[in-house]
């Protein structure tokens, strides 16, 4: 029989760079409140938020994307030329295809890099992080970007009271390549699609395919059923994470900083009771100015912790994401 | 067999520890929300504890009915008999 060459990868992988964008716009509290007549201290008490940013008509989720990804590159020490493969978690590229991640790798000069989007809402980037390492470890590339980028704005209600002072835009990428040591946990992940329907569209993108387009104008808006989603994300995630210290072979005091997906400050407290985070873990609070970015939001929140110099690269630090599907995923990575 | 005081009383230490609520403030007839100024995701995480503490499940659907402290210790002897 002739014999296949399979793939051969590296023993280990890591983060070898970070990059972030943050749109120009910021939007405090003040701004929105009129549509959900609501008022600074509700959304302050109800989610950590005091403002957030929105991305205008020229920053859009290629263009923040690259803009991530040039700064992830260069910190890697890297070119565009020597990414293998680029991963865009996203649920706000607006369309089924072609993915973002083909426009991205063009424009960042990474062609021919394999290109794809990742769709796990929320969980996307930690999803992207877990398939990268896997992919380098396996040898189907030497460095994947992958990217965590939004502009939910443009798929928000701004009346709705549950979700509109929630949502907002960003992008962060990171480079995930050949390490000397092992800079990614396995990943614990999975879904519960028993509750598809707590965070939704309730219609599909175009009109053609939906009989009746009178009847769901408006219905492409995300939609989140809160209470449901909290008791989840605080609780059944704590679980999750605390499967993701130990499958890393660590222990909670071993950890230097925990960046959960900034889905809501009030839920970000409760995992952290829950975990019960000794005192010397930074807790990242990325969302109280730049509020829930989705798939961006944990690169973000980990540039924040590092620019403010709460952490330094080298240090460990429990990711956690979690979004509509439900789809969840955790590992814990050392900081590039 | 808890009495209905003693499911009270261990109510009140839970809302108290998620809310900063006084415990003695928390008397059957009071309502969370209006007299308590527990906030939805509060009651959540009310709600979760005292699954974990009387061993019983309170659905989502259910906890928009608890209303009064009086409320949710009523569905929890219920739960208990």
């Amino acid at each position: 029989m002739t014999a296949l060459t399979g793939p051969t990868g590296t023993t280990h992988a890591g983060l070898l760079g970070l990059g972030v964008y943050r749109p120009r716009r910021e939007v405090p509290n003040s701004e929105i409140v009129h549509l959900i007549d609501s008022s600074d201290e509700w959304i302050r008490t109800r989610s950590g938020i005091t403002s957030r940013r929105f991305a205008e008509a020229d920053e859009t989720v290629v263009s923040m994307s690259v803009e991530a990804s040039r700064q992830a590159i260069e910190q890697a020490g890297l070119t565009p030329g020597q990414i293998d493969c680029v991963l865009v978690a996203t649920v706000s590229h607006l369309l089924q295809t072609p993915a973002a991640a083909a426009m991205i790798a063009e424009q960042l000069g990474a062609t021919p890099a394999a290109a794809m989007d990742v769709s796990a809402a929320c969980a996307g980037f930690c999803y992207g992080v877990a398939m990268a390492s896997d992919m380098v470890r396996g040898g189907s590339a030497r460095h994947v970007l992958v990217v965590g980028v939004e502009k939910l704005s443009d798929i928000t209600d701004p009346t709705d009271r549950s979700t509109a002072f929630i949502f907002a835009d960003g992008a962060g990428a990171v480079v995930v390549g050949p390490a000397d040591q092992a800079g990614i946990s396995p990943v614990v992940w999975g879904s519960d699609g028993a509750r598809f329907d707590l965070i939704r569209q309730e219609a599909f993108w175009p009109p053609k395919v939906d009989p009746d387009p009178e009847s769901v104008k408006g219905a492409h808006v995300l939609r989140m059923d809160g209470n449901p989603v909290f008791r989840w994300a605080s609780f059944e995630m704590a679980k999750v994470a605390q499967q993701a210290i130990e499958r890393a072979g660590i222990t909670v005091d071993e950890l230097d900083a925990f960046i959960p997906h900034q889905a809501n400050m009030r839920i970000t407290d409760a995992m952290a009771r829950a975990l019960k985070l000794p005192s010397h873990v930074v807790i990242a609070r990325d969302i109280a100015e730049q509020g829930n970015t989705s798939a961006a939001s944990i690169p973000l929140a980990m540039h924040r912790l590092i620019a403010d110099g709460q952490v330094k690269p080298g240090d460990l630090a429990l990711l956690i994401a979690f979004g509509a599907g439900l789809v969840y995923a955790a590992q814990v990575v050392r900081l590039p | 067999m808890a009495t209905t005081e003693e499911i009270r009383a261990s109510l009140a230490d839970i809302v108290n520890e998620v809310a900063g609520i006084p415990a003695d403030d928390v008397q059957l007839d009071k309502s969370f929300v209006d007299d308590l100024d527990v906030d939805s995701l509060s009651m959540v995480e009310v709600v979760v504890a005292a699954e974990e503490k009387f061993d019983v499940k309170i659905p989502d659907d259910e906890v928009k009915n608890l209303k009064t402290v009086g409320d949710a210790v009523a569905f929890i002897e219920r739960q208990l008999s």
